[in-house]
C-alpha cells in the first residue's frame, strides 16, 4: 500500500532534485526503499552505504521502517570539519 | 555542541573548559586551506542541517566523556561561506592528564567529520565548484 511521505533533500541531493522537499506516494517499507525509489530525483550518484538518513528528525538506520506521514531526510555523504 | 555562522573564538571557548581538577587541555582547530586534491580553492561553503548536527554532535561529546577520563569537552562548527584561513571547527577537551585529553579530542573531531549532517562545497580558482566527499567514503571506495 502506498504511503504519503515528505522527503527532504540536502546539499548535492537538493541541487540534483531541484527542490528542498517534496511529497511523494511510495510503496516503501524502509528508509532504503525510499532512497532507491527516488534515485531518479537525487541522482543515485552516491551508494546508499555512503549516505545517511533521518526519519522525523532522528538519525535512522537504512532498514528502519517508514510510516504514512513520515518525513524522510536524505543526506548525501557528509564532510564536516 | 554549537553550530555558528560567525567567527569562532578559540580563546573564549578555552575558558569554558577550565576546571580546578584539570591538568591541561587539548584542542583542535580545523582551518580552511587553499588547496584540495590538486585544486586551488578560493573559499568553502558549508551547509548543515542544524538540528541534527547539534544532537549528533552532543552524542559524540557524550561518548567521549564516557570513553575517556576527561573533565569537559566541547565542539563548535561554523557554517555558511568561509574564506581561506578561517576556523571551521574547534574541539577542546580538558582532563587531569594529557593522554586522555588528546585521545578524546581526536575521537570527537574524527566522529564529527563522518557523522554530523554537514557538507562542504569548494569554490575553485578556475570558476568551478564541487561538493567534497567524506573521507571515509573516499578511503573505503
Amino acid at each position: 500500500m502506498n504511503k504519503t511521505l515528505t522527503v527532504r533533500y540536502f546539499a548535492m541531493f537538493r541541487e540534483q532534485a531541484g527542490c528542498e522537499q517534496e511529497t511523494v506516494e511510495l510503496a516503501a517499507e524502509t528508509a532504503a526503499d525510499v532512497f532507491r525509489a527516488l534515485g531518479h530525483r537525487h541522482g543515485a550518484a552516491e551508494p546508499l552505504a555512503h549516505c545517511k538518513v533521518a526519519i522525523n528528525d532522528r538519525m535512522a538506520a537504512w532498514d528502519a521502517p517508514v510510516a504514512d506521514g513520515d518525513t524522510v531526510l536524505l543526506f548525501p555523504p557528509v564532510a564536516g570539519g | 555542541m554549537r553550530m555558528v555562522t560567525t567567527a569562532i573564538d578559540p580563546a573564549a571557548l578555552r575558558e569554558e573548559l577550565a576546571d580546578p581538577a584539570a591538568g591541561g587541555y587539548a584542542a583542535f582547530e580545523g582551518w580552511i586551506r587553499n588547496h584540495n586534491e590538486g585544486h586551488d580553492v578560493l573559499r568553502l561553503e558549508y551547509e548543515a542541517y542544524e538540528p541534527l548536527a547539534v544532537s549528533e554532535g552532543e552524542r559524540v561529546i557524550r561518548e567521549a566523556l564516557e570513553r575517556f577520563d576527561v573533565l569537559r569537552a566541547s565542539c563548535v562548527h561554523r557554517h555558511g561561506l568561509l574564506e581561506i584561513g578561517d576556523c571551521a571547527v574547534w574541539v577542546g577537551v580538558s582532563a587531569a592528564h594529557r593522554d586522555a585529553a588528546f585521545l578524546a579530542c581526536r575521537y570527537i573531531i574524527d566522529e564529527v567529520k563522518i557523522r554530523l549532517p554537514i557538507w562542504k562545497k569548494e569554490h575553485y580558482a578556475d570558476g568551478n565548484s564541487g561538493w567534497v566527499n567524506c573521507e571515509r567514503c573516499a578511503a573505503h571506495g
